[in-house]
């Protein structure tokens, strides 16, 4: 003990022993001289990745078919985002890690009311056919299990229609495949990402709604899976094109990939995996942050040695 | 220009007290010296100072992104360098500090009582992780969406979805060019102080000397 | 560059893009090669004592 003791205050200690000239300017200029030519020399033969933004009018004009048969999931209140919790809404009680259930607990701070928000604001904003308008008219009088019951009926008929509208089968769908149609066309016209974002303001920032009502369908996911930016990680170790992402955040992000938190029928943290990853996460940075603290984890550097290379010459000049 | 021992005044005065602490624990030969202990003798050690020049880099370019406005790259051949210099200034920043902080683990560097430098130095690097993660939100391109999609679901589901949202850009925005920037630098100049007033530790192996009387 | 990225799969689940696997090979080789290398200097004979005791 004695000895730690003595270690201990002489590692604490003003250094007393051999010392070397050292420039320490000189060599932040060096340093800085190189990096930064290094920078412009990989900026000038690599560029960086910009991949251009996805738009409705994209997504709209392209895959006419899937963004009216998501209009319809919006209004039926059956797409992703309909049922995803807090903090948009209260369809469901989100995720557990065990007995916490943080995501309920931090409670629906951002409400996105779905059917309205994502589609009969944008229409009622709108210049609507008289058709369109009446339609408009007809769902807004409706009551609120008239609604549903039309939205969800027509929804399940596409869907056993795989997904296209044109092939359903006839049916009381009420007003809502002239509400889709008139969205859908709102949308090929390009007038749909402002109407989503500012909602009838002047200003807004805010693009939960429009990420929301792109995640529902499948433009948005499809180009992911063209750019390779799938495979179960949150897309953040990944860049699109062939430009390194964050290969330093391979610890966290590896998690997405491991058997037991691949997806949502993996078990047993499957459909739970983003909360269970984020304390994962939590407990390993604890262990980074808090490393000069932990026993054992703190021996590792005397136990493989690594250091009788780093100070190979002073260790050889005292003879240690 | 009191040079003297404190008088009683002194120690009464904040700012008395200040000076003199800060003259004992960072006097101007510790922030600038021109000697450095003989076992400071291996290339992992520039590492640290590579890291921080990036760092001078990342802001420069990011200063200039900032006053053109986020969209500015995506039609000028002259904003795409410059947004090319802040991305790959970003690689390096984070290829040096991985580097850095390895080579401080194994060097057990927190020996001494070096831990609050292991801490900060840590904690910069997470800071580094939350600057970068909101700088790839504001891209304002593919990439940025796809990524606000994703990442909103693991903030969602412990609960931080609920006052910080990745799909507001206005917020991230604020957070990248200022919050977390001011939170860095702080952090920074904290670690490289700290390091500057304890000095570079001693190796595992260096042992006191024993005085023969 | 401007293309999608390669893919590296070490069994049924780890994958891993090339770009990030060049990036990680990058840091391991600059940490190996920062602890091996001979630095300058390291030798050096002016090297200045204050109150040494050999």
């Amino acid at each position: 003990m004695k000895t730690q003791t003595a270690k201990q205050e002489f590692d604490a200690a003003p250094w007393t022993g051999r010392v070397r000239k050292y420039d320490i300017v000189k060599e932040a200029t060096i340093a800085f001289v190189i990096v930064s030519m290094l920078i412009v020399l990989l900026s000038l033969a690599f560029s960086s990745p910009d991949d251009k933004q996805l738009t409705f009018r994209d997504w709209a004009r392209t895959n006419p078919t899937n963004f009216y048969a998501t209009t319809v999931q919006e209004l039926a209140g059956t797409s992703e985002s309909a049922g995803y919790g807090p903090p948009y809404n209260s369809a469901s009680d989100g995720l557990n890690i065990g007995p916490l259930w943080l995501q309920k607990w931090a409670g629906v701070t951002h409400p996105v009311d779905i059917p309205n928000d994502l589609v009969i604001t944008p229409l009622t904003l709108s210049v609507l056919s008289a058709k369109e308008n009446w339609a408009l008219a007809t769902w807004k009088s409706a009551t609120a299990v008239q609604q549903t019951t039309w939205a969800t009926t027509y929804d399940t008929a596409i869907a056993d229609a795989n997904g296209n509208y044109a092939a359903a089968s006839g049916g009381n769908y009420g007003p809502v495949p002239v509400l889709a149609k008139a969205l859908t066309h709102i949308a090929a016209k390009g007038s749909l990402d402002a109407l989503l974002l500012a909602g009838g303001n002047f200003y807004s920032t805010d693009n939960t709604k429009q990420i929301l009502f792109f995640g529902d369908g499948a433009y948005l996911d499809d180009a992911a899976t063209a750019a390779n930016l799938q495979g179960n990680s949150w897309g953040m170790m990944n860049e699109t094109g062939r430009y390194p992402g964050q290969a330093w955040l391979w610890l966290y992000s590896i998690w997405y990939q491991v058997p037991p938190f691949v997806n949502e029928e993996s078990a047993p943290f499957g459909s739970n995996a983003d909360a269970y990853i984020m304390i994962l996460v939590l407990g390993l940075t604890s262990g980074l942050l808090f490393a000069p603290l932990i026993p054992g984890l703190r021996s590792i550097p005397r136990v493989i040695p690594l250091h009788r290379k780093i100070w190979k010459s002073y260790y050889s000049e005292e003879n240690i | 220009m009191n040079t003297e021992t404190q008088t009683t005044e002194d120690s009464k005065m904040w700012t008395a007290r200040l000076r003199n602490s800060w003259q004992r624990n960072l006097p101007i030969d510790k922030l600038l010296p021109d000697t450095q202990p003989a076992y400071v003798a291996s290339w992992i050690y520039v590492f640290g100072v590579l890291t921080l020049v990036a760092l001078v880099d990342i802001v420069i370019s990011g200063l200039i992104l900032s006053f053109a406005g986020p969209a500015w790259y995506h039609s000028s051949s002259l904003g795409l360098f410059v947004n090319s210099l802040h991305f790959w200034g970003v690689q390096l920043f984070f290829v040096f500090m991985v580097v850095h902080l390895w080579g401080k683990f194994w060097m057990a560097a927190w020996r001494g009582r070096r831990t609050a430098t292991w801490i900060t130095g840590m904690v910069a690097f997470l800071a580094s992780i939350g600057t970068a993660f909101t700088g790839y939100l504001i891209q304002t391109n593919f990439d940025s969406q796809w990524i606000a999609f994703e990442a909103k679901d693991g903030f969602n589901a412990v609960g931080v979805g609920a006052f910080f949202t990745p799909t507001n850009i206005g917020q991230i925005m604020l957070i990248h060019v200022a919050l977390l920037p001011l939170v860095l630098g702080i952090l920074t100049v904290m670690h490289v102080l700290l390091v500057r007033k304890h000095g570079v530790v001693p190796p595992i192996d260096a042992q006191p000397e024993i005085e023969v009387v | 560059m401007n293309v999608p990225a390669k893919y590296i799969h070490f069994n049924s689940w780890l994958q891993i893009s090339v770009s990030n696997l060049i990036v990680i090979v990058i840091m391991l080789a600059l940490f190996a090669a920062a602890i091996l290398l001979p630095f300058p200097g390291a030798r050096s004979k002016s090297n200045k004592v204050p109150g040494e005791k050999k």
